[in-house]
């Protein structure tokens, strides 16, 4: 019993802490060096929303890949729960712009990757069931790829890294590529997923209103080489509606970090 | 691929069922069984300028033919799946009955064209009935000299085309090798090959295999290679390990290039298969072109042909077969 009620108690895995530590990185392009992320040096409380918010192409994804260990920093030290992130791992899942789902296979199929990947599978079929259910895609379990919607395959997507129970959830402008009604639907639903699972989320966007809207702290990027020129935290309890107007008096401060006082 | 058009899909069937589901009567089919009255009479009346056995048979073979589209034309969509079939090759059916017409009578009846090179439809029925024994052994061969020969060069192609797709050592050794020894047609290794096996038949093997494995690795390994670098960052994250990279990652996403390898191969290995059998094989629709060649039988020639049309037919449909059901995730496939 006791040890029954110890495993209850923990399923609902907490949020990893993430330490960057003067993380620098650059990449070789036709043999020069291209520096892309600029002394970089922050923590992340664990189970929080943090948003990265910077210009396209200023080193936030890369930031990302380097938290998920797909990538390793050329300086500095990136650290989760106090272990050096090396290979990457199924407890940090990196969630693309571009669903890329596999195209032969299945919604349920594409979900159990990871799990398939791990060697898990086979007894825990349902929680590929439950994770189909919880992005709302129940009865889709045999469609393929192509005959989904944007959105939909944004929540496969969704669905296959929650399958994994991940404890930290790294979004790369998730929803960059959705039309912007199913945008704001899928915004709404990223935040109670989040709650729901009580893990701690970064995402990178250059979207000044989603990244005030979904996180509690809002890190700015400057242009390449990235560095951070403004935290921001957003003191505002949820669900959140978009007509606050602190929300707006947040939305002026950022774009102002960001040099586009002038457009407010 | 592209190019290869569509004859019968699905929805062509479907579409040739929905045009005329009220008329009882099809028009088209009516016509199509006058016609092959029409060349049955012709057949059977009009007196041949050499006699020829089997005209009899010929012109039942017309009569049956008329009677099924009369039948089809009659009872409408009673008939099922078969009928809409019979229905959609309508006017196939009209002018193959008048081409059959038209050969009749430059052949057999006038003899327009010369004797005994080109053959009358009478005359090639006359080697079906007469000599099936041979030519069905003959089929036999040549489809267990293919079978061995593919099966082992569409396995090294796919293999090799693996490794030096995933492999950049592999990759290294074995592209200058390909690149020099893979564009030679495998029949200039023929003169080779027969002096170094010990048999001809293990000699056309090699060669087959040799044929089909080219265009496979070539295949495969671009297919390998352009595999979307996302795919792999994904099931990395998810905690991929290398072999389910491989396996469950690479292959199944360049299956589709591998498909027009084994296709492409496929084509070779047919062209490899009648020049070893015609040079060298005692055996196989290549031998028996070379026989009736040396007896100046042409019916027989014109009957062989069409017999291997009829199986490389067929096997590229049982590919195509293959590839439909293992890429039924793709959308617009072109259908053989």
């Amino acid at each position: 019993m006791v040890v029954l009620a110890t495993k209850e108690a923990e399923l609902p895995a907490a949020g990893q802490q993430i330490d960057i530590r003067n993380v620098s990185h650059q990449f070789e392009l036709e043999g020069e060096p291209l520096p892309v992320l600029d002394n970089v040096d922050f923590s992340v409380e664990p189970g929080s929303f943090v948003a990265l918010l910077g210009p396209s192409g200023c080193g936030k994804s890369t930031l990302l890949r380097l938290l998920a260990g797909l990538d390793q920093p050329t300086n500095g030290e990136l650290s989760v729960d106090g272990e050096i992130v090396g290979e990457p791992d199924p407890s940090r899942i990196l969630v693309f712009q571009d669903p890329t789902l596999f195209p032969w296979r299945t919604v349920w199929d594409n979900v159990a990757l990871g799990l398939e990947a791990q060697g898990v599978l086979k007894r825990s079929r349902h929680r590929v069931d439950n994770a189909i259910e919880l992005v709302g895609l129940k009865g889709f379990d045999k469609a393929y790829p192509h005959q989904l919607s944007g959105g939909m395959s944004q929540r496969v997507a969704l669905a296959r890294a929650l399958v994994n129970e991940p404890r930290l959830l790294l979004l790369d402008e998730p929803l960059g590529k959705l039309d912007s009604l199913t945008r704001l639907t899928m915004q709404t639903e990223l935040v109670s997923l989040w709650q729901r699972a009580g893990l701690t989320a970064v995402l990178v966007t250059h979207d000044v209103e989603e990244a005030l809207f979904l996180s509690q702290r809002v890190l700015i990027f400057g242009p390449r080489p990235a560095r951070i020129v403004a935290d921001i935290s957003v003191d505002l309890p949820y669900p959140r509606h978009r007509g606050d107007p602190r929300l707006a008096e947040l939305r002026r401060e950022a774009l102002g970090h960001l040099g586009l006082a002038a457009t407010w | 691929m592209a190019s290869i058009d569509p004859p019968l899909s699905e929805s062509a069937v479907q579409e040739a069922a929905s045009v005329r589901p009220a008329a009882s009567l099809w028009s088209t089919g009516l016509v199509a069984a006058a016609a092959w009255v029409g060349t049955a009479a012709l057949i059977e009346l009009w007196p041949e300028i050499i006699p020829q056995p089997y005209g009899r048979e010929l012109a039942a073979g017309a009569l049956v033919i008329a009677l099924l589209l009369a039948v089809v034309a009659a009872t409408g969509k009673l008939g099922g799946k078969a009928a809409v079939t019979i229905r959609y090759y309508g006017p196939w059916f009209l002018a193959s009955a008048l081409v059959v017409s038209g050969w009749e009578i430059v052949t057999a009846k006038t003899g327009l064209l010369p004797v005994p090179f080109f053959s009358s439809p009478q005359s090639i029925l006359e080697v079906f009935f007469d000599d099936w024994e041979r030519l069905g052994i003959s089929v036999f061969y040549s489809v267990l000299l293919l079978a061995k020969g593919y099966f082992f060069g569409a396995l090294a192609g796919f293999l090799t085309g693996v490794t030096i797709g995933w492999s950049r050592a592999a990759s290294y050794w074995v592209h200058p090798v390909l690149r020099l020894i893979g564009p030679l047609p495998a029949t200039a290794w023929l003169p080779l090959a027969f002096f170094i096996f010990p048999t001809s038949g293990s000699a056309s093997v090699f060669l087959i295999a040799l044929a089909t494995a080219f265009p496979v690795t070539i295949l495969t390994w671009s297919g390998i290679a352009s595999v979307n670098r996302d795919y792999y960052d994904i099931a990395r994250t998810l905690g991929a390990k290398p072999l389910f990279l491989i396996f469950k990652v690479a292959i199944p996403a360049a299956l589709p290039h591998v498909f027009v390898g084994l296709f492409m191969g496929l084509g070779t290995s047919f062209a490899v298969l009648v020049v070893a059998e015609m040079l060298g094989v005692k055996a196989g629709l290549g031998w028996y072109l070379q026989w009736a060649q040396g007896w100046a039988a042409y019916a027989n020639m014109y009957a062989a042909l069409l017999v291997m049309a009829l199986m490389c037919s067929t096997l590229i449909t049982i590919l195509f077969r293959v590839r439909d059901w293992s890429l039924s995730w793709q959308k617009g496939l072109v259908r053989w």
